[in-house]
């Protein structure tokens, strides 16, 4: 059955062109993200391979090492394109698990509280309100500033700033399906409760959590890139993409501006394309919005 | 009405405490505060000294209870770094910062909806489809990019708009605003520009959103059939069905705004709160933190009360007593 | 014998969806004399509500009027230009939906509602809105008017609603007002009420009444003659009683049998085996025929003609016998 689904979901999307080709555009920049270590010209974290006359020199630039700085080096005289393609897997690895983890938990909270119900349902989906009336940004920076730099401190900070848009959506949803008639007929088996909750509950919830967290991975990446912008985040050593245009920043104004700009355009092509990739699956998940 | 009321107002209560009292217990429970003010090298001393100028020895819960004490009084504490009252320190900056705000907000504001309305009016008109592609673009990009890509294109290449700063202020009701001088109109404009964008974004997507459904509900084709015409069903009953998910929006994205304040004072040197609050958290200037999220709570509950009772007021459904 | 006030002839309205062309209205031909209460009659997706909103050149993207006829007064009314239609809806005919709850703006008190339908057709004078109102208003039974005029749509029960919306379509004096299924989203106790007091308003005012509905009993009680329509096509038509009494199209004969009120407590009601074709596909032939007792191979590849005037006829092969 879920076979049929697929294919159907799949030959809709297609139609789609601008779509398809954000797809492609994704996969390839994860792509490259992933073979950084072995396509990069150079290793940026390893400050030995780093000659510092070579810094601030602009694109086309043949370096002290022999090889050419396609996109220029920057003010540490890392190869931009190194420290572009390393940046990306860094941003990426970011925004991915601060989603999965605000997923994991998000889900388990809002499904659970709405399975146990009483008190704690009360409470919890308070709780949840209440952080829904805070800008994201600012949860995230607040605990980014007590719990310091470091990609785990990141990735929680992130994750605590997004888990409860999760909690809300799958809490709405199982609400809903918690009272059909199939729960009550499966509450009537011997079926534990747990069971219950897993078998037929969540995959039924899965839908609005599949839109929600299309935008959630988007903005999760480009919360992290605003962060490590901020100063906060990840240490200067190991730069994401927000960190990059951090640096150069000051260096805008001077007229060296690739240092800024290569990895603000490598950073806005993956969000623009996740954007436009969940804006499909949005629309084909939600049909009544189409017209 | 009144139960309402109360209500909210008990319920805001209960949440500034506790508000304040996670924000007390994380500024102040993690890390060493007496660092950012000594040099590494003070003999014990001055450290004694300092510790009790700034009541640092004292049990947490005893620190927390003057906290409140004092906050209760209007004091909101010294700022570490700047040596002055914190609430001095915030009130000189707010002018700026809600100036910012109120600008980008409303330009997001008058020039989103009209269009988003177009483009559910006619969803399917290149116009319409051109909107929606500039809409994904605001949506996605973070503000601080947008901040750099104005600067370099208006302030280095064209040097048309100057590249930060606040500009010539002149004073209205004794504070100092920036947007009455022609200087300091050149100074805003980028800024609250880059500021509205993401908001310009989300009121053009909801306008339309709601500009269709409406536009598919059975109230239209009433209208339509009493021989109404197209621009009086979309004053009278577009505009007024869809204004009452607006102001909701708008009121929450308020604060949003205020938040993302941050970011736009960081890249254009706009001396405004959020930049304060960037350097304190850098610094661990910790009453200014604190405070900072103080007066943001309160501030956000208050917000959210507002649009509350927006709500009722557009809404008369609600309004059955 | 003049000219019928609304001739319709050979009316086609399709949507064109991604599953495929919808045929709602299928060469509908019929006609309304001025004071005459027609019935259209028909289940859910026979095409009937299309077929009132077409009248009024109501259908939106992906529908359309592909072909046909509608002469209202003289005047041709399919591909008319979007302003005559306009003066002729609300003014000349209008027309009252299902549901008051949905028709009517929630966030509009009743006289702003009113004095946007009452503006639409200028040359009006401002102080005449506020008498004219409260005359409409009196007409369909809503008690304090004056006052009623300020309140919200919200304020009002179901069954006066209702009312609000047809002292709407009374404002302008229409020719003909178009009902679709008025009462169906009412109590039935209201329904009845709100039957009658429409019978007697149209008399009273001359007015033409179509009246859209699924339920034989009531339009029987109400109309003088009747429509009935099967997947987008009209199968029979005639004055009330002859139809009741003796109907020719199988189809006709199914839906007076199946009324529950003519049999006893616990008998099994009898049903038309099987369901009306989606409007997407078609049969070849007559649409009932894989329904009929009657069907033969020749029912089954063409679509059988209409056999009749305008007024009063039928579409079928193997009409049942009628007493002479």
């Amino acid at each position: 059955m879920a076979q049929g689904h697929l294919r159907r979901f799949w030959d809709e999307f297609a139609e789609n062109r601008i779509a398809v080709a954000a797809l492609v555009v994704v996969l390839t920049l994860v792509a490259l993200a992933l073979l950084a270590p072995l396509i990069a010209p150079q290793n940026p974290y390893d400050l030995s391979s780093l000659v510092l006359s070579d810094s601030r020199r602009p694109p086309g630039f043949v370096g002290s090492k022999g090889f050419t700085h396609w996109l220029g080096t920057d003010a540490q005289g890392r190869d931009l394109l190194s420290a572009i393609l390393y940046g990306l897997k860094i941003s990426l690895q970011i925004g991915l698990s601060a989603g999965a983890i605000a997923f994991s938990v998000g889900v388990s909270l809002g499904a659970g509280a709405a399975f146990i119900g009483g008190r704690f349902e009360a409470i919890a989906m308070r709780i949840v309100d209440l952080q829904l009336s805070f800008p994201a940004i600012l949860l995230a920076l607040v605990i980014s500033a007590l719990t310091g730099q470091g990609k785990l401190q990141l990735i929680v900070a992130l994750a605590a700033a997004q888990y409860a848009y999760f909690a809300r959506t799958a809490h709405g949803a199982a609400v809903a399906e918690r009272s059909k008639e199939y729960v009550e007929a499966a509450r009537s088996t011997p079926l534990s409760s747990l069971r219950v909750l897993f078998r037929h509950i969540l995959p039924n919830c899965l839908p609005p959590l599949i839109v929600v967290a299309t935008v959630q991975v988007a903005n999760a990446i480009a919360l992290e890139a605003t962060l490590s912008f901020l100063g906060l985040g990840l240490p200067p050593t190991e730069p994401s993409l927000g960190a990059l245009i951090a640096n150069g920043f000051q260096y805008m104004l001077s007229g060296r501006y690739w240092i800024s700009i290569f990895p603000g355009i490598a950073l806005i092509i993956l969000i623009i394309a996740v954007n436009i990739v969940g804006d499909q699956i949005r629309d084909q998940i939600n049909p009544g919005l189409r017209r | 009405m009144a139960a309402f009321i109360v209500q909210r107002i008990v319920q805001g209560i209960v949440v500034m405490a506790a508000m304040s009292l996670l924000v007390f217990l994380g500024v102040y429970a993690i890390g060493n505060p007496i660092d950012v003010l000594l040099a590494p090298d003070a003999t014990q001393e001055i450290r004694a000294q300092t510790i009790a100028r700034y009541g640092l020895d004292r049990p947490l819960y005893e620190q927390y209870g003057q906290f409140v004490w004092r906050v209760l009084h209007g004091d909101l504490g010294r700022s570490f770094v700047f040596n002055m009252p914190v609430t001095t320190l915030i009130f000189q900056r707010l002018p700026a910062t809600l100036e910012l705000t109120l600008a980008a907000v409303l330009g997001a504001t008058l020039i989103g909806v009209p269009l988003g309305i177009y483009a559910g009016y006619r969803p399917q008109s290149r116009t319409a489809r051109w909107i929606m592609g500039i809409s994904v673009i605001g949506f996605s990009v973070p503000t601080f990019w947008i901040g750099l890509v104005l600067i370099l294109t208006f302030a280095v290449t064209l040097g048309w708009l100057p590249a930060g700063g606040r500009g010539e202020t002149a004073s209205l009701f004794g504070i100092q605003w920036s947007f009455l001088t022609g200087n300091g109109l050149k100074h805003l404009l980028l800024p609250a520009l880059n500021l509205s964008l993401f908001k310009l974004a989300l009121m053009i997507r909801l306008a339309r959103a709601g500009t269709r459904e409406i536009m598919l509900t059975d109230t239209v084709r009433f209208a339509r059939a009493t021989g109404q015409s197209e621009a009086t069903i979309i004053r009278h009953h577009v505009l007024r069905l869809i204004s009452i998910p607006l102001v909701t929006v708008f009121g929450l994205e308020l604060g949003s705004t205020l938040a993302f304040a941050v970011v736009t004072e960081t890249i254009f040197s706009w001396p405004g709160v959020g930049k304060l609050i960037i350097d304190s958290i850098q610094s661990l200037d910790r009453p200014v933190m604190v405070a900072y999220l103080v007066l943001v709570s309160l501030l956000f509950i208050a917000i959210n009360f507002l649009v509350d009772l927006c709500y009722v007021a557009l809404d008369p459904r609600m309004q059955k007593s | 014998m003049s000219e019928p006030l609304l001739s319709v002839a050979g009316l086609k309205t399709i949507f064109n969806t991604r599953n495929g062309l919808l045929h709602a209205v299928d060469d509908v031909t019929f006609s309304l004399d001025r004071g005459e209460i027609l019935g259209l009659v028909g289940e859910s997706g026979s095409g009937k509500s299309v077929t009132g909103f077409s009248l009024l050149g109501l259908i939106e993207q992906p529908g359309e009027i592909a072909g046909g006829s509608i002469r209202f007064d003289g005047q041709e009314l399919v591909g008319a230009s979007i302003n005559t239609l306009r003066s002729i809806r609300g003014k000349r005919i209008a027309m009252i939906f299902q549901d008051p709850a949905m028709t009517l703006n929630p966030v509009l008190t009743i006289r702003q509602q009113m004095k946007l339908s009452f503006d639409a057709h200028a040359g009006q004078q401002q102080s005449d809105f506020t008498k004219r109102a409260i005359e409409v208003l009196t007409k369909v039974g809503i008690p304090d008017p004056a006052a009623r005029l300020d309140a919200y749509p919200h304020q009002f029960s179901g069954g006066m609603r209702q009312r609000v919306a047809i002292a709407i379509a009374l404002l302008h004096s229409p020719d003909i007002i178009i009902a679709d299924e008025p009462t169906t989203a009412l109590d039935v106790s209201i329904q009845a009420q709100i039957l009658a007091e429409m019978r007697s308003l149209a008399q009273e005012t001359g007015t033409a009444l179509i009246w859209i509905s699924h339920d034989l009993a009531t339009i029987a009680a109400l109309a003088h003659r009747i429509a009935v329509m099967y997947a987008g096509r009209i199968v029979e038509q005639g004055t009330t009683s002859a139809l009741i009494r003796a109907p020719r199209h199988p189809y006709t004969q199914g839906l007076l049998n199946s009324r529950p009120d003519r049999f006893p407590p616990k008998a099994k009601l009898p049903q038309i085996r099987g369901a009306m074709p989606s409007l997407s596909n078609l049969p070849q032939g007559c649409a009932f025929a894989p329904r009929c007792q009657f069907a033969s191979d020749l029912c089954r590849s063409k679509i059988p003609p209409w056999s009749g005037t305008p007024q009063d006829g039928f579409a079928c092969y193997h009409p049942l016998e009628r007493a002479p």
